[in-house]
């Protein structure tokens, strides 16, 4: 080691750049570890430690008595009930917003046309509706809801319709400016409506992948709607949350099980659907 | 004959979405229609009335700032464990030790993966104890199984040429991986980290829901004792935090593809 760093052949060259660095690391890395309480130590805390362990023990077998499985088929049902309507909301959120948002359908762009100020005014109020939409999570949306609306799966559907809905409206414009603009703009041009020239310029190019992003997002709003129940949007979620304050493992890994089969569930289907579909 | 197969299939599914969306909404027997109505609006405008005007005071605004930290210190430090676990799981998920290790490793990163964040936040509260140390682990553990696998993936596809010349020298098997391979896959893996850790500080404003400390343990307090002031001033600095660092992650990230060109 010695002998290495004494002859120069064998140094790293870039050694002090590299001490320099790791020195500048560990300094902003101590604040960060003194304001997340970051104490190793407390995951072999003997209490901590034996709640943990009676916990996991209980998970073999997992709980298969029939009251907790009609329980657990109720919860499942409500799950995918609250993705499949909350995507269906979202979806009719999402639209209006989306076309209003595409510069691609802007008749102001195809020549001189009056309202274009007004029409650029639209379309920078509707992005920045889409971000207010989607920059809250959707669990918070979801705790929100429950406080005005009461324990349930409502409150789950209404808080995926406006994330979701925030989220596919973003990506709509997204896909439809990225299409080739010019037999839009050319349906504009020769006088069509909007919405003619949506369905017959642009939605030929785009339609596929807006229907593939779509069904992609309703997998993912089957794992959102399972972690809505923890905050009581009903569900699987909120089942696992009692559970889990019971500290009864059986029940947690019969819920963990079925999850995992719904996540796989939903890879399966959204894949069939893309396929025939797209 | 083929189209029209295709055809029929494209109509059966489309059928089974809208016979999907009716049995939902059926079966979930939501009202939305009492949204609606004069009484329902009024009921939503008081709602919303309550929580404004969001409470400014310093002392307030001190304490939320306090948790903003927090809720930052969580992400980076989750992502950062995340990064180094990820990355010491990604070598046997690659096939470098053996076949054995390849799909052990790989087991255990989609196992890691396919839990979400807030019940691995759940887990961890018990394991140890109500605080955001409990978000770190939970954060690390879901984007471990999520950087894992892309590193694993980053490594297959690098060329093996670099390997293959360090080994014809003589060197050993540590000196082939850092100098061989890593400069290769290292950009890309920066890249993912960085973005998982966007997403990571959006996921970490709501581990607090259960317990995992920071912005989401004061906004469920502050809810659940129906303070709304309290909580639309944790709410605004939720949506600060989150809008701040999507800009800063999207101009670091456009540096970087610049520096790359």
């Amino acid at each position: 080691m010695t002998a290495a760093a004494l002859r120069p052949e064998l140094r790293d060259p870039l050694a002090r750049r590299r001490l320099g660095r790791a020195v500048a690391a560990a300094v902003v890395l101590w604040p960060l570890l003194r304001l997340s309480e970051f104490r190793p130590s407390t995951l072999f805390d003997p209490a901590n430690l034996h709640v943990m362990a009676t916990f996991v023990a209980g998970f073999l077998p997992p709980a298969t008595n029939a009251e907790f499985l009609g329980f657990l088929l109720t919860a499942t049902l409500q799950t995918l009930a609250m993705a499949t309507a909350g995507m269906a909301l979202a979806f009719v959120v999402a639209l209006p917003l989306a076309l209003a948002a595409t510069r691609s359908l802007s008749v102001a762009a195809v020549g001189p046309a009056e309202g274009r100020w007004r029409g650029q005014g639209i379309r920078h109020g509707v992005r920045m509706l889409m971000v207010l939409l989607r920059s809250v999570p959707e669990v918070v949306w979801a705790l929100m809801f429950v406080r005005a609306l009461g324990l349930g799966p409502a409150a789950g559907v209404l808080a995926l319709a406006i994330t979701y809905g925030g989220m596919l409206a973003k990506v709509y414009a997204e896909i439809l400016e990225s299409a080739d603009a010019r037999p839009a703009r050319a349906l504009l041009a020769a006088g069509s409506g909007r919405v003619g020239a949506l369905c017959f310029g642009l939605l030929p190019l785009a339609a596929q992948e807006l229907v593939s992003y779509t069904v992609y997002r309703w997998e993912c709003a089957v794992r959102a709607a399972v972690v809505m129940g923890f905050v009581g949007a009903g569900g699987l979620g909120q089942l696992l949350d009692q559970s889990l304050k019971m500290l009864s493992g059986g029940e947690v890994s019969s819920i963990a099980l079925v999850f995992l089969a719904l996540v796989f569930l939903a890879d399966a289907i959204s894949l069939a659907l893309r396929k025939v579909l797209a | 004959m083929r189209a029209r197969l295709r055809r029929v299939a494209g109509v059966a599914s489309v059928a089974a979405v809208l016979v999907a969306v009716a049995a939902s909404f059926a079966y979930l027997a939501v009202d939305f229609r009492g949204l609606f109505t004069a009484e329902g609006r009024h009921e939503m405008a008081r709602f919303v009335a309550e929580f404004f005007p969001p409470d400014a005071s310093p002392d307030f605004l001190r304490r939320a700032g306090f948790a903003a930290l927090q809720t930052l210190a969580v992400s980076v430090l989750g992502t950062l464990i995340a990064m180094l676990a990820g990355g010491l799981l990604a070598l046997p998920a690659a096939g470098r030790l053996g076949a054995a290790g390849k799909w052990g490793a790989r087991f255990v990163l989609s196992f890691l993966r396919s839990m979400p964040e807030l019940v691995w936040a759940a887990l961890m509260v018990l394991a140890a104890g109500l605080g955001p140390f409990a978000g770190t682990l939970a954060l690390a553990l879901h984007t471990t199984g999520v950087l894992g696998r892309l590193f694993a993936e980053s490594l297959e596809n690098a060329a093996p040429a670099p390997e293959a010349a360090l080994r014809e020298l003589g060197a050993g098997p540590v000196a082939r991986f850092v100098y061989g391979t890593l400069p290769q896959v290292a950009p890309q893996c920066v890249g993912y980290t960085l973005y998982r850790w966007e997403m990571n500080i959006r996921m970490a404003t709501i581990l607090g829901v259960v317990g995992a400390g920071g912005l989401g343990q004061m906004l469920y307090f502050h809810l659940s004792l129906f303070q709304q002031p309290q909580a639309a001033t944790v709410l605004a600095g939720m949506i600060v935090l989150v809008v701040a660092s999507d800009s800063l992650s999207g101009r670091i990230r456009r540096a970087l593809s610049a520096q790359s060109h």
